[in-house]
């Protein structure tokens, strides 16, 4: 692996957000936020109401994952990416609220790649099935928003050094798509 | 007849739902020690190694392998000279797992309705399958079964004048649309034969085998190595990012059929394919 770039969460250097490209390692710190199905119907939901949402989006990172329960001493449990096209649905509205990377595992569809290259945004893989691990670079944690939805709520985790790779970059470049191409029918 | 006692299996239950979500089984870790030797993909091999890494973290911490503990499957082989003692016997493996997932912080992924569900926190109620057998000993099998894999399966009625080519194009068409959301290395469990509401369980039962263990009917051994010959020709690879390595093995498990229907269900485990029995 070549030597990964290093990003601050928020994104503050939406210019070097934009430069990068799909395939490339990337390590982030700073302050990401969470979500996954159930927060992410409550915010359309909210959305669709006119309602103000409780975290501001602005240069946000978004990781999709639930965490399992921190043991004692523990900051959190493993917390691995999920799927991130089950969330396809609600993402365009989010990038339109400023939202500029997202973080899960798995495809995207045409609608999210669309979106993404007309807000400059990117989505980030991180390894599924790496909960233990990944666990390691969370520093701290909070419940931002929708604390009774447990593990599915909203949390603010600072992280450091945490690694993941750029799956579709700002031009709509798809990493999957292009290296499984040199493998097929190997 | 032999008496045992219901808190006996549960404390089963609680025991292997602990260490099996914390300690990936030694065929699985071996079969991919295997494809991180044999992948071409840097990146592949990469993901190969991260996976193996975070085996050996979760086992020496204690911690979940997955923060997905799944859906807790508890498969009950139960001897026909067994009398139980006690609560009900599905009560007693609800709330093995109970203990087992809050004794071992796993994370509750049960809601406990379809739609405005609130979270169980506990992960029960558990999915559970019953046999009777001879004998006088229970066997519990326990498969924590993430969310990933099961969302990219797929059940299909086919016809017989459909054929084998065509059940072999479902099972590739169920990898390569699921692709990386169900978390490859895959193993590809697959049941054909029997009926609508047996053929997903056998799938699921497929998954018990030890990691590339094949069937000892040679036509189905035949299909189970072509079928992941060419699978692993999709190009998908560790994790969806390109590589040989799309399934680490193909488990078919067969039932005799209705004349009329060939039934197939392609269940997907993810790489961290935990599992655990115990025999009281």
């Amino acid at each position: 692996m070549m030597a990964s770039a290093r990003l601050t969460c928020p994104i503050q250097d939406l210019d070097f957000l934009q430069s990068l490209t799909a395939g490339t390692p990337v390590m982030l710190s700073g302050r990401l936020i969470t979500g996954r199905d159930a927060a992410h119907a409550r915010l359309h939901q909210m959305i669709q109401d006119g309602q103000p949402l409780p975290v501001d989006l602005s240069n946000q990172v978004l990781y999709y994952v639930g965490p399992a329960p921190a043991r004692p001493g523990q900051v959190v449990g493993s917390a691995g990416p999920t799927t991130a096209s089950r969330m396809d649905a609600y993402t365009p509205e989010l990038l339109a609220l400023g939202l500029k990377a997202t973080i899960g595992k798995g495809y995207r569809n045409d609608t999210v790649k669309a979106a993404m290259k007309t807000h400059r945004a990117v989505y980030f893989g991180a390894i599924g099935g790496l909960g233990a691990l990944l666990s390691r670079c969370i520093r701290s944690k909070k419940v931002l928003a929708f604390g009774d939805l447990g593990p599915e709520a909203i949390y603010e985790f600072k992280i450091e050094d945490f690694p993941v790779i750029v799956l579709v970059d700002t031009q709509g470049r798809d990493f999957y798509l292009e290296n499984q191409g040199l493998y097929r029918g190997y | 007849m032999r008496h045992i006692d219901v808190r006996e299996v549960a404390d089963a239950v609680q025991a292997l739902c602990q260490k099996a979500n914390t300690i990936l089984p030694p065929d699985v870790y071996r079969a991919l020690q295997a494809a991180n030797a044999n992948e071409a993909s840097s990146v592949g091999q990469m993901a190969l190694q991260q996976i193996l890494d975070n085996a050996d973290y979760a086992q020496s911490e204690g911690l979940a392998l997955c923060q997905d503990g799944g859906v807790t499957i508890v498969f009950l082989d139960v001897g026909q000279e067994v009398h139980f003692i006690g609560e009900s016997l599905e009560e007693a493996v609800h709330s093995g797992v109970r203990q087992g997932y809050q004794a071992s912080f796993l994370r509750g992924s049960m809601l406990d309705r379809p739609f405005n569900g609130k979270n169980t926190t506990d992960n029960t109620p558990a999915i559970i399958h019953t046999r009777i057998v001879p004998g006088d000993h229970v066997t519990i099998t326990v498969l924590p079964k993430g969310g990933g894999g099961d969302n990219g399966s797929q059940m299909q009625m086919f016809t017989p004048a459909e054929g084998i080519q065509a059940i072999r194009d479902f099972v590739l068409n169920t990898v390569a649309k699921a692709g990386p959301g169900a978390c490859p290395p895959l193993i590809v469990g697959i049941g054909i034969g029997g009926s609508f509401d047996s053929v997903g369980v056998l799938a699921k039962r497929s998954l018990l085998r030890d990691v590339g263990t094949l069937h000892p009917d040679p036509d189905i051994k035949a299909l189970e190595e072509d079928w992941l010959h060419h699978i692993n020709q999709l190009g998908i690879g560790p994790q969806g990012y390109g590589g040989r390595t799309t399934a680490l093995a193909v488990h078919i498990e067969t039932y005799s059929r209705h004349i009329a229907s060939i039934p197939v269900a392609v269940n997907l485990q993810c790489h961290s394919a935990r599992k655990g029995t115990a025999t009281l």
